[in-house]
């Protein structure tokens, strides 16, 4: 249909937009299909299977991949979710305060977490932390300092998702709530957050993604049997078996959550753009 | 219900404004602003847009912070700076061009939310003034609606109900049918009329000159940050004396220009 609408100038290159552009993308296809070729013939696909998804290895897993390692994931980054929300909040309020030293604190805070890995983190509150204060511990053990160090880092980005947030509450919200007598104070509590919280879940849960994924750190906190979150699991049942299929399994676990999470992220926020127009 | 006059004679103005100057940088937008609107009184601003109407509207209740000159409402001085502001706004009512109805409460909820967090109303009693108060806008069926589901009149609608469920002394428009369709105005202006007609002291920034001429006690034609002229809105509108408001009129009121004047 094309060649009969567009007769090629005098002088033009011989083929047609279109049909370069299919020769194109059939030879990236082609190149695509010969690499994984290639790689399929190279591997050991006898070996994978014994190493990697071995059956017997994997029913030997459960229940406890789940009710201990896919708990304590869930624990950790729940938790540390949880703590990181309330300090998020009040950082993100500091950070718009008109008080400049509340602002210059939250700015230096969430530049100083958001820019340190997330590993660093843990080790500085398992083995800095007591030893600031000495002879004290943080409630809950090996619980209590995975919650705080993974709600020290999602503090820093949940802040920022926040402020942005708050930004994001026309200017006029504030000012009907305050004609209406309403204090500085109370209009943001009872007007603008639940606005901009509301507003800020698909990025919240996005972060929570990230959380449940850094809890995995807590195995550099030194946790007991009973204390494993999936990766550690996954690593001490792949070396006491001499297999990998455990890191598979876990791996499997970490998805089942992460991939409807982010699926349901995005479902709100389409909705939200919907709404909004 | 307005302050006693000092003097024992005629009751003070409800809305007492003294050379009120405001400067947003080196754009000065009020240049000494005189203006009284006295206890019942419907007093409506009118100009062209940049005139600096809406800014003398929201230094009223210090949405915008003068840069010189006092107000007064209800006796009370909103300039002075140890002032309870939250306290003095509790009393004047706002309604704006863009409604600013909170989205996230219900018709019910807009109406009653400030009542309950500010004067400390419980809810039986917050929902009954409520309900009544979107019962008098033409509302009553709308108590539960969102204001995403609602029509622009009837979200200002709402929004006039949530200043008046405070119970101020003086209510503040700010363009309230800029931001409407044309066939939602009267809605809009048919609940203003009402208030008026019951005695709410009003202050209106309007584009509506029919409105102004039937519902105004006075007319404000304002024009690069002063009161060009003011007076009856029959005369103001009918007759205006200086040349800026007539060419304003003649603008304003084009195709029906010539049916003006009596």
């Amino acid at each position: 249909m094309a060649a009969l609408r567009t007769a090629p100038p005098a002088g033009a290159p011989r083929l047609s937009r279109r049909r370069r552009r299919g020769l194109v993308r059939g030879g990236q296809y082609a190149a695509f299909v010969v690499a994984v070729v290639v790689l399929a013939l190279l591997a050991d696909w006898h070996s994978i299977q014994q190493n990697f998804l071995n059956p017997a290895t994997a029913r030997g897993l459960f229940p406890d991949m789940i009710t201990v390692g896919l708990f304590n994931t869930l624990v950790y980054a729940l938790s540390g979710s949880a703590l990181g929300l309330a300090a998020g909040l009040v950082l993100a309020l500091m950070r718009l305060s008109s008080a400049a030293p509340y602002r210059w604190f939250a700015t230096a805070y969430i530049e100083v977490f958001r820019g340190l890995p997330a590993l660093l983190i843990f080790i500085f509150v398992a083995v800095g932390v007591p030893l600031a204060y000495p002879g004290r511990e943080l409630p809950g053990g090996v619980y209590g300092q995975a919650a705080v160090a993974l709600g020290l880092v999602s503090a820093a980005f949940m802040a920022e998702i926040i402020r942005a947030g708050i930004e994001a509450v026309p200017r006029g919200q504030t000012e009907a709530a305050r004609s209406l007598g309403m204090s500085h104070a109370r209009a943001l509590r009872t007007i603008v957050v639940p606005q901009a919280l509301r507003m800020v879940i698909p990025p919240l849960t996005n972060e929570l993604v990230s959380r449940i994924k850094d809890s995995s750190l807590a195995l550099f906190i030194g946790v007991t049997l009973t204390e494993r979150e999936l990766s550690k699991f996954g690593q001490d049942l792949a070396n006491q078996k001499s297999n990998s299929t455990p890191i598979v399994v876990a791996g499997v676990c970490y998805l089942a959550i992460t991939i409807p999470l982010g699926y349901l992220a995005r479902r709100l926020e389409d909705r939200q753009r919907k709404e909004r127009r | 219900m307005s302050a006693a006059d000092p003097e024992g004679g005629a009751p003070a103005p409800a809305i007492e404004i003294a050379g009120l100057r405001k400067a947003f940088g080196d754009h000065e937008v009020l240049r000494g602003i005189d203006l009284a609107v006295a206890a019942g009184e419907v007093v409506c601003v009118i100009g062209p847009s940049g005139s600096g109407k809406s800014t003398l509207l929201r230094c009223v209740n210090l949405l915008e912070e003068p840069t010189g000159g006092t107000v007064r409402v209800a006796g009370a001085e909103v300039t002075d700076p140890d002032a309870d502001i939250d306290a003095i706004r509790r009393g004047i009512g706002m309604v704006f061009q863009s409604f600013n109805l909170f989205p996230h409460l219900t018709a019910l909820g807009n109406v009653t939310v400030a009542q309950r967090k500010v004067l400390g109303r419980g809810r039986a009693e917050a929902e009954r003034i409520g309900r009544e108060g979107l019962a008098r806008v033409g509302l009553a069926d709308k108590v539960d609606a969102y204001p995403d589901r609602l029509s622009g009149g009837q979200q200002q609608r709402v929004a006039i109900a949530r200043a008046l469920a405070m119970g101020p002394a003086v209510m503040l428009f700010d363009e309230p049918t800029s931001a409407l369709d044309p066939e939602l105005v009267g809605d809009v202006l048919g609940v203003m009329r009402d208030l008026a007609a019951e005695g709410m002291t009003m202050l209106v920034v309007t584009h509506e000159m029919s409105f102004a001429r039937e519902v105004a006690d006075r007319v404000v034609f304002m024009d690069g940050g002063v009161v060009v002229e003011e007076g009856p809105a029959a005369r103001v509108i009918g007759a205006p004396e200086h040349e800026r408001t007539r060419a304003f009129l003649s603008r304003v009121l084009n195709p029906a220009a010539a049916r003006v004047g009596e």
